[in-house]
């Protein structure tokens, strides 16, 4: 089944007099329990992408079906549900509320989807528990090490069990072993049967997925699956496995 | 609704937090809520207190009373063509207490002014009322001590005075002034009654704390001429309903008294205190709505402060309102947000108004008249509800309509 299907959408924007073709004409399928990344130079319109799938944004042209809904013309409060509810983010730079705890933070998109709180509150400690830090829940970001920033960060995207993760080059601001341990997470949480999209520029991290889109010049260069997939721990295996 | 109200819980929280987090600048704008709050509920209790004064005082005189004068109180006729009438008399008095049906009671009343002395107590240009025993009638006077002098005191213009509490207070200040003697014109007058505070100092001189009663016989006899003043005659209304045809009835039986023929004017006026009530309305009210622009003013530049800090909020937590966004929050949501801060900002510095103006208004109240109600609760808490929602829409929509892409990109 497929979750995402992309066709021929363009992005333009107007910068001064001038018009950049951030996006020129892409289609993609991308289907359920899929783990791709998503490549590309700075400037090669990978940002936007990311942001159209992430409903963020929205297509100048083409059309944009989620789960079956053509989102590319929905109003701004209707892409917010979407988000809510179907797309999970974790960012480079973790994104987290300074001030509120890591329970709080996970917390907040339920807080948005209208889920009671006794229920809000034990799903929300269930999602940390998944991603190891049961003993951090009442940590405030800046109390937490940069790894356990973003453990939390994949908590709040995947407390509302959504369609997709869409994670932002999210081993960049981690030294390479915290990176790793991060890795070994999506892994798990793509065997537990999630659809990853991972966005980066380091081929390495890119390996982890098992089908890689390269983005050049607002175009797909590329698009192919991996053949060795790097597994994390070591082993190794094929896609389709 | 649900959704609503966890927004709104996570609102508040937030507030608390966002508050917390800037303690020293909420506090700085808070202050200027707390100004703006303070001085506009100050001035209303102010009003309402110099309110019930006068309507304290107008109740006190009789408010159903019309007051037959040789001129109309707030004249606004050209003056030349009043100025020959002629002044009303006690037999005018006398024919209309007569003939007149509708009124409960009829009184005349002469003023004139005068100096009394108690030993060495001296009270100069006191206002002296000389009137009958029916002049109770069409008031609603309540003593302190004693009584109203009574008919056989009137009829026989005895020596009898009845003071105002004010007149009292000074000229007896241990308090026992019944059965003294005060001196007016060399002559001795003994004290039968002194009335309880009627509280009325808007109505001047006419403020009947500050006025001493005696019968009238006294004035003609003592100070002035029976014809240097024109009487007024006052005559209570039975009820509200009765004004009306109390006052046509005045207005013929007066006709016929004065003798005038179907196509003269009447030479005479029927007052009523709306008159006294309009001017007072004319004047204070201006008043009244000048004190509130002025202090409105300042809660208007509290506003303004409160509204340059939730700017600088939005501007500081761009990066928060793009993670929000991010993870579902609608345009909504953080409009109500940042709303609900300003509305709790308000309200901190609201609050604390409501209490500096409790305080300054205990202290004003040695000054003026104030009246602390339950109002004036409601009023604060409205009025920094109110600055809040205004003070906190711009910056809140500003926050509300931003682009999620942006904002997160924000630094």
């Amino acid at each position: 089944m497929n979750i995402i299907n992309i066709e021929h959408i363009s992005k333009v924007y107007q910068v001064g007099s001038e018009e950049v073709h951030a996006i020129m004409d892409i289609s993609l399928r991308i289907d359920k329990n899929e783990y791709v990344a998503i490549m590309g130079p700075s400037g090669s319109g990978k940002s936007t992408l990311m942001n159209m799938l992430g409903c963020l944004d929205t297509p100048t042209s083409g059309i944009y079906d989620f789960k079956g809904v053509n989102v590319s013309q929905m109003s701004d409060n209707d892409l917010a549900k979407v988000r809510n509810k179907e797309i999970g983010f974790v960012f480079q730079t973790f994104n987290l509320l300074p001030r509120s705890d890591a329970l709080h933070n996970v917390e907040l998109p339920l807080i948005y989807a209208g889920v009671p709180s006794q229920e809000r509150k034990e799903r929300a400690r269930e999602a940390l528990v998944n991603v190891g830090l049961e003993s951090r829940m009442h940590h405030k970001p800046n109390e937490l090490s940069g790894g356990q920033r973003q453990r939390v960060a994949v908590a709040r995207a995947l407390v509302t069990r959504p369609a997709i993760i869409l994670a932002d080059e999210p081993t960049g601001n981690l030294d390479s072993k915290t990176g790793e341990d991060i890795m070994t997470l999506f892994n798990e949480i793509y065997l537990q049967g999630n659809t990853i999209i991972l966005v980066t520029h380091e081929e390495y991290i890119a390996e982890h997925a098992a089908r890689i889109i390269r983005i050049k010049d607002g175009l797909i260069e590329r698009d192919e699956p991996v053949k060795n997939r790097f597994i994390p721990n070591g082993r190794k295996f094929t896609v389709n496995q | 609704m649900k959704n609503f109200l966890f927004e709104l819980k996570e609102g508040l929280s937030i507030s608390y937090m966002a508050i917390k987090a800037n303690k020293i600048r909420s506090a700085l704008t808070a202050i200027g809520i707390f100004i703006g709050v303070t001085s506009v509920v100050l001035m209303s209790t102010a009003i309402k207190g110099i309110d019930n004064s006068f309507q304290n005082g107008i109740s006190a005189l009789g408010s159903d009373n019309l007051y037959i004068d040789k001129w109309k109180w707030f004249q606004d006729e050209e003056w030349w063509k009043t100025r020959n009438r002629k002044n009303l008399t006690m037999e005018d008095y006398e024919k209309y207490k007569e003939s007149a049906k509708l009124p409960i009671a009829v009184a005349p009343q002469v003023w004139t002014v005068q100096t009394l002395k108690n030993g060495g107590i001296t009270t100069e240009s006191t206002i002296l009322t000389g009137t009958t025993n029916e002049y109770l009638g069409t008031t609603n006077f309540t003593f302190s001590s004693g009584r109203f002098f009574n008919e056989i005191e009137s009829r026989g213009a005895r020596n009898v005075v009845v003071l105002g509490s004010d007149v009292a207070k000074i000229l007896f200040p241990k308090g026992d002034a019944i059965d003294q003697s005060i001196k007016m014109k060399g002559q001795n007058f003994r004290v039968v009654g002194v009335l309880a505070e009627q509280g009325s100092f808007m109505l001047g001189s006419m403020n009947p704390d500050k006025q001493v009663y005696l019968p009238i016989g006294n004035v003609f006899k003592y100070f002035q001429s029976e014809h240097f003043r024109s009487v007024t005659i006052i005559a209570r209304v039975a009820n509200t309903a009765m004004i009306e045809k109390t006052v046509e009835e005045a207005e013929s039986i007066m006709r016929r008294i004065r003798g005038l023929s179907y196509n003269q004017e009447d030479d005479f006026s029927i007052n009523q205190q709306q008159g006294l009530t309009k001017i007072y309305d004319s004047t204070v009210g201006i008043i009244q709505i000048v004190g509130l622009i002025v202090t409105g003013l300042s809660l208007f530049v509290g506003a303004i402060g409160i509204m340059n800090i939730m700017f600088v909020s939005v501007k500081e937590r761009t990066k928060e309102i793009g993670i929000r966004k991010a993870i579902g929050a609608k345009k909504r949501t953080i409009l109500g947000q940042f709303i609900t801060e300003a509305i709790v900002l308000c309200l901190i510095g609201g609050l604390m108004g409501l209490i500096g103006a409790v305080i300054l208004s205990k202290i004003v109240n040695q000054f003026l008249p104030t009246s602390f109600q339950a109002e004036a609760v409601i009023l604060a808490i409205g009025i920094s509800l109110i600055t809040g929602v205004i003070s906190g829409f711009a910056p809140a929509y500003s926050a509300a309509k931003m682009d999620p892409v942006e904002a997160l990109r924000y630094e």
